[in-house]
This record gives structure tokens, sequence and C-alpha cells, in this order.
């Protein structure tokens, strides 16, 4: 049985193919790399997968439960790190883990020791009881995986968890990654635009580009189909090297107004 | 259920740690109460209507708890895109509980800013006639609380983004507050006025809060109850579906 499944999947906007009739499938344990360029449509499969939006058509299993038929299986079965912080700042490390072991009914005890015990991994239990609003980027993003990972889900979605973080903090996070898919067989499905992120990281990649699946193995089956040495010399011969204009969303315009806002 | 405690909780707490923002948010109601209660008393009382603060407080009251009510879920929109919103709408819990302790929350908080007003206005030389009735004009507090905080996650829900921000406040916000007789007595007014009045929910909520504190009520303690419970009633379960449709 494969950890995530996709059959034809497609997401209009206003007659727009954001995701134009996709197939994939992630096997158990599988580190699974989800890349294209920007407006490619891989936020938005994210989103579906994750019950966030409603697909217009296709079919989706994910630990062998329907997302759109039975929410709350599929919801139990996957952890995930959004491209934008999804963090109480105004509550503290401890708290923001709290909230989300009630929200997924994990009992209080087996709550008080896997919070301590994954914010010992992500090396963050001396800063348990301070606000999340004075965590740096990286501390905020480790936070988020741990938190993801509280209720032991079976998939672990990460949406370019390393945007704007530096080597040391990305090696560190994806160690994480890593040794967690190793340890527990956890499957990982993530996008990035580093494209040596998923060249180390990933078993399997599959390239999007204007809604399609345009290719398709490991990197190495890549590389040698585009005749390449370099993971992105692959996936720029396999997209283009055209820049893709990406129509400002309201999503845009609030991260815009963000960033002024931080200043 | 513990949904619902844990949302309303994170509410109260966010309160409790931002005191610059509780304060700012006391700021506005205090000004009106300050410079109309003072600047147009003597009018007042010369055209024959009493003491103005008096009449004035229950209305700054209701003032504060439909701006925090309104304000507490605006966040909403911020929260989908940069908070916690997201992590509480992929969790395997229901939506409508979702709603409702956040909706819950939000109450609270305002009711509490309503109390801070209440208890701020004796200093203005504001006295409630009888102590009897503070518990009745606390429900109403609460209910005028959770009505707008139930009318701003309905609007959030639909908004995409801050830009329709400014819209709200000025053909929502502004009108629901200056037409409710928060400033002025329902009795006499021009037609238009009086129409505009009588269907604005708020009115109901100031008519009600100046019934138990100062005696004079317009359309009677129980319409307002009513009233008011209905339509907190009717808005709870628009915004629950409204919220339960949020895609993001």
């Amino acid at each position: 049985m494969p950890a995530i499944e996709v059959k034809n999947l497609t997401k209009e906007f206003k007659g727009l193919k954001a995701v134009d009739s996709i197939s994939f499938e992630v096997k158990e344990g599988e580190i699974f790399a989800f890349l294209g360029p920007n407006g490619a449509g891989k936020t938005t499969t994210i989103k579906m997968l994750t019950t966030l939006l409603h697909p217009t058509s296709g079919e989706m299993r994910l630990n062998n439960y329907d997302p759109m038929a039975n929410p709350d299986d599929a919801r139990r079965s996957f952890g995930i790190v959004f491209q934008d912080p999804s963090l109480d700042d105004e509550l503290t490390a401890k708290e923001n883990m709290e909230f989300h072991g009630v929200l997924y009914g994990v009992q209080k005890d087996l709550r008080a020791s896997r919070i301590e015990q994954l914010l010992n991994f992500v090396e963050l239990w001396d800063r348990k009881d301070d606000l999340v609003k004075h965590f740096s980027g990286g501390m905020k993003r480790r936070l988020e995986i741990a938190r993801g990972l509280l209720h032991h889900p079976k998939i672990l979605f990460l949406d370019e968890p390393t945007l704007g973080l530096d080597p040391q903090t990305r090696t560190h996070i994806w160690s994480y990654v890593k040794n967690l898919n190793k340890e527990e067989g956890i499957t990982v499905f993530f996008t990035t635009h580093y494209m040596e992120e998923a060249d180390r990281a990933a078993q399997k990649i599959a390239i999007i580009d204007r809604g399609k699946i345009v290719a398709e193995g490991s990197a190495k089956e890549l590389k040698q189909k585009t005749n390449t040495n370099l993971l992105e010399d692959a996936f720029l011969a396999l997209t283009g090297r055209g820049i893709r204009e990406e129509e400002a969303s309201g999503a845009e315009h609030l991260r815009n107004t963000r960033r002024l806002w931080r200043r | 259920m513990s949904t619902v405690y844990i949302l309303w909780l994170r509410q109260l707490k966010r309160y409790f740690r931002s005191r610059a923002r509780m304060i700012g948010s006391l700021g506005q109601p205090l000004l009106f109460l300050f410079a109309l209660g003072f600047g147009f008393g003597p009018i007042y009382q010369r055209a024959g209507g009493g003491n103005y603060v008096q009449f004035l407080a229950p209305g700054i009251i209701a003032m504060a708890i439909l701006f925090t009510a309104i304000f507490s879920r605006i966040e909403i929109i911020w929260d989908r895109q940069f908070g916690f919103l997201k992590e509480t709408l992929v969790a395997p819990v229901s939506r409508f509980h979702i709603m409702l302790g956040r909706t819950l929350g939000g109450a609270t908080v305002a009711a509490l800013q309503g109390v801070i007003v209440f208890l701020l206005s004796l200093l203005a030389g504001f006295r409630p006639l009888s102590i009897t009735m503070l518990p009745l004009a606390f429900l109403f507090m609460i209910l005028v609380a959770i009505l707008f905080t139930a009318l701003g996650t309905a609007i959030a829900s639909l908004l995409e983004d801050l830009q329709g921000f400014q819209l709200i406040m000025n053909f929502i916000v502004m009108p629901l507050f200056f037409l409710s007789g928060a400033l002025f007595p329902l009795q006499g007014l021009p037609k238009a006025i009086g129409i505009a009045a009588s269907v604005d929910p708020l009115s109901y909520g100031v008519d009600g809060l100046r019934g138990t504190l100062v005696n004079g009520a317009h359309f009677g303690l129980f319409a307002d109850f009513a009233i008011l419970g209905i339509i907190t009633a009717l808005l709870l379960a628009v915004g629950g579906y409204l919220f339960s449709k949020i895609q993001i």
C-alpha cells in the first residue's frame, strides 16, 4: 500500500488549471521531493492532500484514507510544516505543542512525555517556556517540525521548510528529517527550491510545471535522462529557463505587508 | 469540548499577555466618553436631557465591546496565512468547534473590555442606578460581545486579505456604532435615522445596557434581550457555516 496515491488530480481556479490531471505515488517510508518553478502547482497539491482545498476532480489516498470522504482520519495520518509560519507567536514553545496535542486528542501523560522528547530532539527543550515571537526563523521551523510529529503521523509534509534559512540551519533541519525517516520509517513529502536538498535527501523526485508532472524518478535517473551532471541543470532542462510571472494573490499581498511590518 | 476550551483559553492568554493592545483599545472609548461626555454635557443638560455622561456611558461600553469583538475576528484573515488558523484547520476536529471556541474566546475578551470601560466610566462620574441590576447588565455585555464576534467571524471568513478592512470599518463598524443610539436618545428622531437605528442590532445592546444601568430602556429590556438573542443565534449559525467553508 503506498503512503500517498494521487490519480488524475485537477484543481481549477476560475477556469485556470493550477493542477492539471496529475498522478503519482509515494511509497511508505520514502522521502519524496515535489519540485517545480513558482506557480507550478506544488502548494495547491499539498493543500488538496491536506484537506485545506477541495479538488475540482480526481482521486487521492493518504495512508489509504480519502481526504475528502474521511478528512479526520486523513488528518491524523499526516503532520505538516507550512510554507508560511503557523505558530502562535504569543504562546510559548511548550504551549504551542500542548495545543497541538489537545487538538489531536493525545492523552495528557503521553503528551507531556512526547513534548519533552520532541523538544529535545529539535534542541529547543531549554527554550520551552519562551514566547515563540522571540525565536529565530530556524528555531520556529524546528518547533514546527516537532509539533507536526507530536501525534505520530505516518506522513510528514514539508512545504519549502528551509526557505530563508542559512546553510547551517538547513543542514541541521535535514539531518533531523533524514534521521526521522530512517529510524521511524516516516514518509516525507517535501517541496523546495534548493535542488541540492532534493538531490541529497530524496529517494524519488517528481517535477511539476504549469500544473503537469513533466518528469519523475530518482535524482540519478533525472540527470541521466537529461544528460546533465547537476539536478539543477536537469530541472532547467525539463522546465525551461523562462521566468514564471506569478499573479499576485491575496496571500502574496499579505506576505508583502508582513515584510514591511517586520522592518 | 476540549477543542472549544483550548481555543477559548488561547484567546484569553493572548489577551492578558499583550497589555499594550489591551490599553490601546481602551483609548478610543475613553476619548469618546470624556470628550463627548463633557463637551456635550452642558448643552444636553440645557435641552432638558439631564446628565449626559449618565446617558452616554452605556453607549460607550457597547462601543468598546463592538470594536474589540470585530477586531479580534479580523485577525482571522491574517491568521489564516501566517498564524495558528491553518494549524487548527488541518487538525482532526470539527470546524464548528474551532469557530465556537474562537468566538467565545473573542467574546470573553470583548466583554472584559466592556467591564473595564464600565469601571473607568465611574471615574468620569457615571453612577449606575442599582447594584442589583449589574449582573443583568453584564449579561447584556456578554450577549453583545458574542453577537459581534460572530458577525466578525462571518465577515472575516469571506475576506481574502486585509484590503477589505477599510471597507468594513467605514460601511459596517462605524454605521453600527453611530446609528445605534449610543450617542443620542432614540426618541423623536427623523424617520430615516429612526428606522436605521431600529434595524441596527447594537441599538438593542445599548438599550439593554442603558435599561439595566440607568433605567431608560427605549424598546424594553425583554425585547432587547429577545432580539439580541435571536440575532446572536442567527449570526453564530451563519458564521459557523461560512467558517466551515474556508478554503486556503
